[in-house]
């Protein structure tokens, strides 16, 4: 063993604790990037669109879910998943005033009132809940680290992936093989068709948008947990790389932004742990890594192409 | 009737000169700052309705372009001694210490720098199309302002610049405004310009037209970067002091609402929305002071002002979608044709 | 109907425009430079964040800017009215709402803003208007430098990163530090910087810093680099910056078996670096300017008094008491200048000599910064506790 981890050290310039310790943070960072990403994915896979509002809807649940415990003393479980029903329904409320009258419109104009409606719930949360930061509700038993040798792992680094994993399994499920995820992909594909095809175009887009934001809340809680501090703004870098990761993953596909999401979180972080003088330009590898893909690779490492609409 | 059009035209600009000169003589500092961000968001909003509005290519890159030309202005004209004294902690890369051109100049090359680094992104990224290429010019410019914090030697990082010479005044700003309005403005109505709308129209369909895509959308993203390293430059001179922090997406989010409040696609609109939300963002500073109605004081909800606007910008969008000019603009013609009561007889405001 | 509503708003928002417009060019212009009071009068300009990422800095001071209006509500027998202008946490904002105070509100003088970068967008403006401005907080050496009309109450970065350095080399007997700074923050770069001087200085060791490590304002993952830095073994860590960032961050150290103590700057003395941090934020020691254990002249007393019946239970930040003598250092100058002209009222304030500040005796150098000791303080059972004082010469 000492031998190894002396041949590890003259090849990688880090000892294999410090690289172990590494790799268990980019996981759970990863494991977290792949929670929200699915939800994003989802409402890309059926609407094609860029739900810029993603990152403010995640936001918004944690503001549920402390004012949950702390104004209304409700025990934290209690309080979680009244957190994600509620963002739930703020996703079908944000796609009925701001996306559904655009339906029709050009692309753009649907993505600048989702820039719109990004910044509306930013401003609101300033309003409303004050500029100051907050502490998230702690829940000890999930929070505290465990040892394992030389690597300090907290246990909510094991439940994310095994979150993330369920709700995979879970979305795949409903997708494939229910009839509402039947409709989903219907309406994916063609939703004037789906419509005259007998499916409910409007209902089946809000389910999926309530199911794409309790996806973003369920990603928050867990967020929430591991960095616990709330702000009116704290949404919009995770929003942005869960984008990235789903892009990376191919946008659209749900295991893709899974996968995407372990690569951005494992790849910021190593890139941090081999190069340390160049951390100051962490956020940057993010989005140097969607454009490569976007150039190089614009339907992400799992994508198939996408024929072009005349 | 040609010849009365330009001359009307010019009695425009002379009018609008009057204007200037009759402000700069009556107006305090604060009114004039305030017409000099109006001059400046003309700028700004004009180079992005270029890329977005008449070529339809939706780029959200227009934060770090104005960096580079903000930048770019503020290094070439700071004074030796000023730049030793903000570069306390790294000093500055030589040759840049000690190199200063005249105002005009330092502009014109933040602009010039602004317009490469539009080329050297717009080339690859402009393959993109729709909110790929939003992204994808977000992420630029997001990364244009992470090497700013980091390359402390050249931009002092976080520090910021402080000093700049404050050589903006209404003469710059007005002065720049028009002349980007008639750039921008003959350069829509030629060739150029209706090749740019073709595409925005139908990219297949201007393809098979012969249009070559690439390199009219390059042609179109070049010139509006340029034109925000200029709006950059001025800003920068105009404030006396930048960091990296300045140019985050809010940034480009307030040009944004300036367009599509304005129309995309109209010179006229982008002109009158950026006059609008200048003085409107001042105007509606009360919404966040506290108010006093007889004995009655309603505490003032610091943040509202910024309620206003994103749901502006909703509202816009969604209901009128077409901003206050559309893809129309103002002209002699249509203005004599509202008096003449006539059908029309010529171009103007035929949509 | 859509028409119809369409055109309606155009037309609002046309009328609006010429409202505001007409509004702007026809009022009477005012020619004059400076200021002074009008009536009875006094307008003092508050420049605070009161939105964007600086929020909670900005809400600090102007607890304390009221509260020394409260107790000190007139001067030359006319009444002193606080003037609150948002800049957003924005430099474009910031030096249209500096101007909108100079100009509209006509001020006499300024109290601002918390963030030397805020402050450094209003510092052309105000010297120009021949306005004083005393900022509470602004730490960056720039601020007051080459501006005769901007002060400050409280000390500087090169100050407060030497009294961190002399700590850790005296009393933690640190003869390795690691350092983990906010790449996208002046105030944090420049504390490293000073301390990074500092430190070498006292040891002698060129290689007394181990390590290196950078985040950008708003991470909230600093694993990676942590992880870095744990495996230097360092005797202390260095971690100026935002409290945002920094209660997270040493959470994270704790989680990742880090055990070494961790040290920073007076940006932490905030009740949410506790409220978030919790058990993870115990022991962590930092520079501050201000203890209410120790109140240090009359004046700490009284403004403790009257901050504690305000609050009860909460103890008053550093930055509210470096409000509150921004508020009251100006007050003593327009007394000594017996007017509210504005350029006399510079002409005291660049001559404050020991005077008692809640936030200890004030004397302003020839920059027109404070010359005042520094206080450390540690964070013990969910408190920030006194730990020691260092004079200032």
């Amino acid at each position: 063993m000492m031998n190894f981890n002396a041949v590890f050290m003259y090849l990688t310039g880090m000892d294999l604790g410090t690289f172990l310790q590494h790799l268990t943070n980019g996981i759970s960072l990863g494991s977290l990037y792949a929670l929200v990403a699915i939800g994003y994915t989802m409402v890309y896979g059926t609407l094609r669109l860029i739900n810029f509002a993603h990152g403010d809807v995640f936001m918004m649940t944690t503001y549920f879910a402390f004012y949950g415990v702390s104004t209304f003393m409700m025990p934290w479980y209690v309080s979680f998943i009244l957190a994600i029903i509620l963002t739930g329904a703020l996703g079908m409320l944000l796609e009925k005033w701001a996306y559904r009258p655009l339906r029709d419109a050009p692309k753009i104009s649907i993505m600048i009132s989702a820039i719109g409606a990004s910044f509306l719930l930013e401003n609101l949360a300033v309003v409303l809940f004050g500029g100051r930061p907050k502490a998230f509700p702690s829940v000890k038993i999930l929070t505290d680290s465990i040892q394992l040798g030389s690597v300090s792992i907290q246990k909510l680094t094991f439940v994310i992936p095994i979150v993330t994993v369920i709700f995979l399994v879970g979305l795949l499920y409903l997708i494939n093989h229910t009839k509402t995820g039947m409709a989903m992909r219907a309406v994916a594909k063609d939703y004037e068709t789906a419509g005259i095809m007998g499916v409910n175009v409007n209902l089946t887009i809000s389910q999926t948008f309530a199911i794409g934001s309790m996806l973003a809340a369920v990603g928050a809680i867990m967020w929430g947990l591991k960095f616990p501090q709330i702000a009116p703004l704290m949404g919009v870098m995770p929003g942005l790389k869960a984008f990235i990761a789903a892009v990376i993953g191919g946008i659209g596909n749900i295991k893709g932004a899974v996968i995407g999401g372990f690569i951005l979180g494992i790849g910021e972080i190593m890139i941090v742990g081999f190069l340390p003088s160049l951390s100051g330009y962490r956020d940057a590898f993010a989005f140097i890594f969607l454009i490569v893909i976007l150039l190089f690779k614009p339907t992400g490492i799992t994508g198939e192409k996408i024929a072009e609409k005349v | 009737m040609k010849q009365k059009k330009t001359l009307l035209t010019l009695i425009a600009i002379l009018i609008l000169f009057v204007f200037v000169f009759i402000a700069d003589q009556t107006l305090d500092s604060y009114k004039m700052r305030i017409l000099n961000l109006c001059a400046i968001y003309v700028i700004l909003g004009l180079s992005m309705n270029l890329i977005n509005g008449f070529t339809g290519l939706f780029s959200l890159g227009h934060a770090g372009f104005m960096a580079v030309g903000a930048y770019t202005t503020a290094i070439l004209t700071m004074p030796d001694i000023v730049k030793t004294q903000n570069f306390f902690m790294t000093p500055m890369m030589k040759p840049l210490d000690t190199l200063h051109v005249p105002f005009f100049l330092a502009l014109l090359a933040g602009g010039i720098l602004a317009g490469v680094v539009g080329y050297l992104i717009g080339a690859p990224a402009l393959r993109l199309r729709g909110d790929y290429l939003a992204i994808a010019t977000l992420g630029f410019a997001e990364i244009i302002r992470v090497v700013f914090t980091n390359t402390q030697s050249i931009t002092n990082g976080a520090l910021g610049l402080k000093g700049i010479p404050v050589s903006t005044n209404i003469w710059w700003t007005f002065g720049l405004a028009l002349v980007t309005v008639l750039i921008i403005g003959s350069l829509i109505n030629s060739s150029y310009g209706r090749a740019f709308k073709a595409i925005r129209e139908d990219e297949i369909a201007a393809e098979s037209m012969g249009i070559n895509l690439f390199k009219h959308k390059v042609i179109a993203f070049t010139i509006g970067a340029f034109f925000a390293g200029i709006g950059g430059g001025l800003l920068g001179s105009l404030l006396g002091t930048i960091d990296p922090l300045m140019f985050r997406f809010f940034l480009t989010f307030n040009v944004l609402l300036i367009i599509i409040l304005g129309g995309m696609g109209s010179i006229t609109g982008t002109i009158i929305s950026a006059i609008i939300i200048t003085i409107g963002g001042e105007a509606l500073r009360f919404l966040d002071e506290s108010m006093t109605i007889g004995s009655l004081v309603i505490p003032g909800i610091s943040g509202m002002r910024m309620v206003v606007f994103s749901a502006l910008l909703m509202i816009v969008v969604i209901f009128f979608n077409h901003g206050i000019m559309g893809t129309k603009e103002f002209t002699w013609d249509g203005l004599f044709a509202k008096f003449a009561k006539k059908p029309l007889a010529k171009g103007g405001n035929k949509q | 109907m859509k028409k119809v509503a369409s055109i309606f708003v155009s037309a609002l928002l046309v009328g609006a425009l010429i409202a505001t417009g007409c509004g702007t060019k026809t009022e009477s212009p005012s020619a004059t430079t400076g200021s002074s009071a009008s009536g009875d009068v006094i307008k003092i300009g508050v420049f605070e964040p009161m939105t964007g990422a600086n929020a909670a800095g900005g809400a600090l001071e102007v607890e304390g800017i009221k509260l020394a209006n409260k107790l000190y509500p007139e001067v030359l027998g006319k009444k002193v009215e606080l003037v609150l202008v948002d800049n957003k946490s924005d430099k474009v904002e910031a030096s249209s709402a500096a101007s909108r105070l100079v100009e509209k509100e006509k001020v006499s003088a300024i109290i601002g803003s918390w963030g030397s970068s805020l402050s450094m967008a209003a510092g052309d403006i105000v010297k120009k208007a021949q306005v004083p401005t005393v900022a509470a907080s602004a730490t960056n050496p720039l601020v007051t430098q080459n501006n005769d009309f901007y002060f400050r109450v409280c000390f500087i970065d090169p100050f407060q990163g030497k009294v961190m350095a002399n700590y850790a080399f005296s009393k933690l007997n640190a003869k390795r530090v690691a350092i983990v700074q906010e790449i996208s923050s002046d105030y944090s770069i420049g504390l490293s910087k000073f301390f990074t001087d500092s430190f070498k200085e006292l040891t002698g060791d060129q290689n007394a810093i181990v390590g290196v490590a950078n985040y950008n304002t708003g991470d909230q993952d600093f694993s990676a680099q942590l992880t870095n830095l744990k495996a230097k073994n360092p005797d202390v860590i260095f971690a100026p910056g935002n409290f945002t960032e920094s209660s997270l961050l040493i959470k994270q150290a704790r989680q990742l078996g880090i055990k070494v103590p961790i040290i920073g700057g007076d940006t932490w003395e905030v009740p949410e670096f506790i409220s978030v941090g919790q058990e993870a934020v115990e022991g962590a020691i930092f520079s501050t300017f201000f203890t209410s254990e120790k109140p240090i002249t009359p004046e700490s007393e009284k403004f403790l008094a009257e901050y504690r019946k305000a609050n009860p239970g909460v103890e008053p930040a550093a930055v509210t008491a470096l409000g509150y003598d921004a508020y009251i250092v100006i007050l003593d100058a327009i007394k000594r200048a017996n007017s509210a002209d504005s350029i006399k009222i510079k002409e005291q304030l660049a001559v404050t000599k020991d005077f008692a500040g809640a936030a200890g005796m004030i004397t302003l150098d020839k920059n027109g910064d404070a010359v005042k000791d520094a206080v450390i303080k540690q964070v013990k059972n969910g408190k920030f506790t006194y730990l020691d004082i260092v004079k200032a010469k």
